[in-house]
């Protein structure tokens, strides 16, 4: 074969010009990713190369009305890790479960939280310890992705004490991320789960901040990225609230572990929350950073159900410390008057229709004025004075003064009390059928604070201030806020002076007569409400005390109920008790007497 | 006419200027953030390039007489070695699946299919070279094919797609060079056109009646006429069964050239990432040794396949536009060898050598931008590895012994 140097040379051109052009081709696709396309590769670069981790902000302090610390941070740690698919998360932690103790059901967590956003870091531990802490640092190198983080933490250094008023925090639920509350929220923040850490979430908050890590191809975080790229976070404004620190922990003191029941004091010039306590209770320390199963478990066996609040949720009948809100109503619409008695004497028992309804002095009070009536607590006389009032009017009287509303206050779960709605006769129908009831037959029992009428703790303190300002109820406000007053009814002075000076006689020889305080005159009204659950055949009674002092000028009022607590005594000692030491003043005797 | 001096040291130079970048390029893919046990492949390739450089001083030092003497046994000898490598070879690197690569005691000894590619272009050279013009119908392209087509089906079986591809195109380019007529090679390769253009059906029967077209316009043999014909219609027709025979990751990998963003976290992963770390680079590039996507392992296998995207990443546009300007610079210097040879195999294997190494820079650059399919074939000069290196240098050797032997004709190219 010979090759002609013309064919050769035409050929080498051919070849050069197929060179050329093929590498004028590449360079041109490089130019255009390089050149053309440079930023959007760029960022895409960084995007593969920056992990963003969120730096939690240290929420808002709680105070008291003192400056009192209810809520603060301590330094926490939260373990996390970076993964960019959930079987090398799985991976790891199968690896980190070898370190330190995981249950399969935390791994199960952990994968959910991972599937709800896999951008940020997935948070395996949300509060460990600093052993548990120290040791995975011994292993560092075997976790490249895991970012151990100082994180504040939730303390609240009165735990139980306060369990009730502030709630806990916890990490942000599916269903909350969802919310349109919580919009701006990411998976794995902190929020507050109840009480005041939960009403107040927006104020307590802060600002999350942010830093970058820099990670490689397979999530494993090799650095930190530059300072400047670091957002710190904003920590949020302390919150002062009412409460008095002293006096809630006087009240849970006095509640310790074996009563169940509920206080609420408030101010009655302003509405002020100033303790707010429901008992059992639980530590709210346990619940930050996730609740030990065994813990959540024990309190939803426990037949107590210390996470129900029996200030706000929990609904009693009210008992005797109803028979204020009959006789108010029928005095504001003149029907009766402090001096006036009632038809038939009380002989323990009054006859309507063809049954007896009792009085609970079994051996009867006899002849008595409403005065008298109020400070012994007799039910014979309420019956006849509910007949009077009849049962329309003494229902719109009741739902006048509040008793089928929300109290208001400034937490979450305020439960409406239950109390028959208007118009009654579809009320009673609905519930016991046309010829379930009759006539005036309910008025009875409503009149003495039983029957369908279920108050809230909270919601009878605060018919109570409007007993103690003379007519005026004062909205519950935990975190200070304008006072607002709601007009409940109206008396002429020398009439509130009657009915204070019942309130007084309840304490100073009536039913309370134990739980009087020297130097105070305390007024207020005892209630011992059947509570429809019998043990061995003798109905428990829930113990409640409704009152203020000084009944002239009162500075606080108190709500406190026992549930099953026997009579109403004894919740007026621990009323007493906690507005003596409000006060700062001693009690003076200690009397027993005949239960009302 | 001979005259016994002269190396071709421009091109000589030019090698050497790629190859020490190379090193520099494979020390920079060692120098990364997480442990890739890379860091000290570049003493190893320096070695490599050592070994190389003698290698080709000892090639350049056979006359081209003894070359063409010698060509069959080495030819044989690699066939030989094809395929026992069927039996005993393995897998590494990007191409786990296939087995090219020869161990002997657990120690990897190289890939014979590199090497395989130079004594494929010295046999072809011959069997054209003893010819007595340019083969001028598909009967007289048989001998042609059967040369590069046995070490292609050999090397096909590992499976190794890239270099089957090389082979391919040292083919044509040789037939070329040899003055085959550009109508015979398009008739010749139509089939395989066929074959992929299978897959729609309007865009084969539009390449179909250009085909036809073709025929009539260049009127080779009657029974070539048909048989180039039908072999188009088994093709396009064959083309979805021989899809379904394909291995998984042969058809992930053809899908992913198709459509990069098909397959975002498996094959088109790395042609993204690849991309990524090349267009961050921007004019300048993030300097030496500090491309972020490199360091944090976004590169698959940034010390061999992917070593191109190391110096888009860390030396830009102008990194990327000197190497390639060098490339270009070396293989027109190649042509250059090609094309002042007197003797028609040395200018044959010259220019098979230029067409191999053409095919490798297109290929595996290509890839890196997502221009062509990933093949897994290596840069010259560049990628990591001693059996590559040493078919570069071989390479070099010889031009540098065809360019001494052949001086006799005037610069048909001048450069």
């Amino acid at each position: 074969m010979r090759f002609h140097p013309n064919d050769v040379q035409r050929r080498s051109r051919g070849a050069a010009a197929a060179l050329f052009l093929t590498i004028v081709f590449l360079m041109g696709s490089f130019f255009r990713a390089q050149v053309l396309q440079h930023r959007r590769y760029a960022i895409a670069a960084e995007e593969n190369r920056l992990r963003e981790v969120p730096l939690a902000a240290a929420r808002g302090l709680i105070l008291d009305r003192h400056g009192a610390v209810i809520a603060e941070n301590i330094p926490g740690y939260t373990v996390s890790v970076l993964a960019h698919r959930e079987d090398s998360l799985r991976a790891v932690l199968g690896r980190v479960a070898k370190i330190i103790p995981m249950a399969s059901d935390q791994i199960e967590l952990v994968s959910r939280r991972f599937r709800r956003g896999s951008s940020r870091p997935t948070v395996i531990l949300s509060s460990a310890s600093f052993d548990l802490v120290s040791r995975l640092e011994e292993y560092r190198l075997q976790f490249p992705g895991l970012i151990i983080q100082e994180t504040p933490k939730r303390y609240y250094p009165d735990g139980a004490a306060v369990a009730a008023l502030v709630g806990y925090t916890g990490e942000i639920s599916d269903d909350e991320l969802g919310a349109e509350a919580f919009s701006g929220y990411k998976q794995g923040q902190q929020v507050g789960k109840g009480g005041i850490e939960k009403q107040y979430e927006t104020r307590l908050r802060g600002r999350e901040g942010v830093r970058f890590v820099e990670v490689d191809a397979r999530g494993r975080v090799v650095r930190n990225a530059d300072a400047e790229t670091t957002l710190l976070p904003e920590p949020a404004a302390a919150l002062t609230t009412n409460i008095d620190l002293d006096l809630q922990r006087y009240v849970a003191g006095i509640f310790g572990d074996s009563l169940t029941g509920a206080v609420v004091a408030l101010d009655p010039s302003t509405g002020d929350v100033l303790a707010l306590h429901s008992a059992p209770t639980f530590d709210p320390n346990r619940f930050v950073g996730g609740i030990p199963v065994a813990y959540w478990r024990q309190l939803n066996d426990d037949p107590r159900k210390p996470l129900l609040s029996k200030a706000l949720q929990g609904r009693y009948p009210p008992g005797s410390t109803w028979k204020l809100a009959t006789s108010v109503t029928a005095l504001e619409l003149g029907l009766v008057t402090m001096e006036e008695r009632m038809a038939v004497p009380c002989t323990g028992a009054f006859q309507y229709g063809n049954r007896p309804f009792k009085c609970h002095l079994a051996r009867g009070h006899g002849l008595l004025n409403l005065q008298q009536a109020i400070e012994q607590s007799c039910d014979v006389y309420f019956y006849q004075l509910g007949l009077r009032i009849g049962l329309q009017r003494l229902i719109a009287g009741g739902i006048k003064l509040g008793g089928g509303s929300r109290s208001g206050i400034d937490l979450p779960n305020d439960n409406r009390p239950s109390f028959p709605t208007e118009p009654i006769a579809d009320y009673f129908n609905r519930k016991y059928g046309a010829r379930g009831w009759s006539g005036n037959s309910p008025s009875l029992n409503l009149a003495i604070g039983q029957g369908e009428n279920s108050q809230t703790v909270v919601n009878l303190a605060r018919f109570y201030t409007a007993l103690a300002n003379g007519g005026d109820a004062m909205t519950p406000h935990v975190v200070h806020a304008e006072p607002e007053r709601t007009r409940l009814f109206e008396l002429d002075s020398a009439t509130l002076d009657g009915v204070r000076a019942a309130l007084a006689g309840v304490v100073s020889r009536g039913t309370a007569a134990a739980s009087q305080i020297q130097g105070v005159v305390l007024a207020g009204k005892t209630g011992t409400a059947q509570s429809g659950r019998f043990v061995n055949g003798t109905e428990l009674d829930h113990a409640w005390f409704a009152g203020f002092a000084p009944a002239v000028a009162p500075k606080i009022v108190v709500a406190v109920m026992i549930e099953y607590g026997g009579h109403g005594t004894r919740a007026a000692r621990i009323a007493s008790k906690i507005i003596e030491h409000y006060l700062k003043a001693a009690p003076t005797q200690f009397l027993k007497t005949e239960g009302e | 006419m001979r005259r016994a001096i002269g190396v071709d040291f421009p091109l000589v130079g030019l090698a050497l200027l790629l190859s020490i970048m190379g090193v520099a390029a494979v020390y920079s893919a060692g120098q990364t953030d997480v442990s890739t046990g890379l860091a000290n492949l570049w003493r190893t390739q320096s070695l490599y390039l050592a070994l190389g450089l003698g290698a080709a001083w000892m090639v350049s030092r056979i006359s081209v007489r003894a070359l063409d003497h010698f060509t069959p046994p080495i030819y044989i000898g690699t066939l030989l070695a094809l395929v026992l490598l069927l039996f005993v070879g393995r897998g590494a690197g990007t191409g786990q699946h296939s087995k090219s690569w020869i161990y002997i005691s657990g120690v990897s000894i190289g890939q014979p299919s590199e090497l395989a590619k130079i004594a494929a272009v010295i046999m072809l050279a011959k069997v054209l070279a003893g010819r007595s013009g340019a083969p001028q119908s598909l009967a007289e392209l048989a001998r042609p094919a059967l040369v590069i087509g046995v070490p292609w089906v050999l090397i096909m079986l590992q499976p190794d797609l890239g270099t089957g591809l090389v082979f391919i195109g040292i083919f044509f380019a040789m037939l070329f060079w040899a003055g085959t007529d550009w109508t015979l090679l398009v008739l010749a390769a139509s089939p395989v056109v066929s074959l992929v253009l299978a897959f729609n059906t309007g865009i084969w029967g539009a390449w179909f009646i250009l085909l036809v077209a073709l025929v009539f316009y260049a009127r080779p043999h009657i029974l070539e006429s048909i048989a180039v014909v039908a072999a188009n219609l088994v093709t396009g027709v064959a083309a979805p069964i021989i899809w379904a025979s394909l291995s998984p990751y042969q058809q992930r990998r053809l899908l992913v050239f198709l459509d990069p963003s098909s397959d975002p976290l498996k094959g088109g992963y790395h042609v993204m990432q690849s991309q990524i770390a090349i267009g961050s680079g921007g004019w300048f590039g993030k300097g030496f040794t500090n491309g972020t996507q490199k360091r944090l392992g976004y590169l698959p296998e940034q010390q061999t396949d992917f070593i191109f995207p190391v110096i888009g990443e860390e030396l830009g546009f102008v990194g990327v536009a000197i190497v390639l300007g060098l490339f270009a610079w070396l293989m027109l210097r190649c042509v250059r060898v090609a094309g002042r040879s007197t003797n028609p195999f040395a200018s044959l294997v010259a220019f098979g050598l230029v067409s191999m190494i053409f095919v490798h820079v297109l290929i595996n650059v290509g890839m890196t931008i997502g221009v062509m399919p990933i093949t897994g074939i290596p840069l010259p000069f560049f990628s990591y590895g001693g059996s590559f290196m040493l078919t570069c240098w071989l390479t070099v050797g010889l031009l540098v012994r065809l360019s001494i032997e052949g001086r006799g004709r005037a610069d048909s190219l001048v450069i």
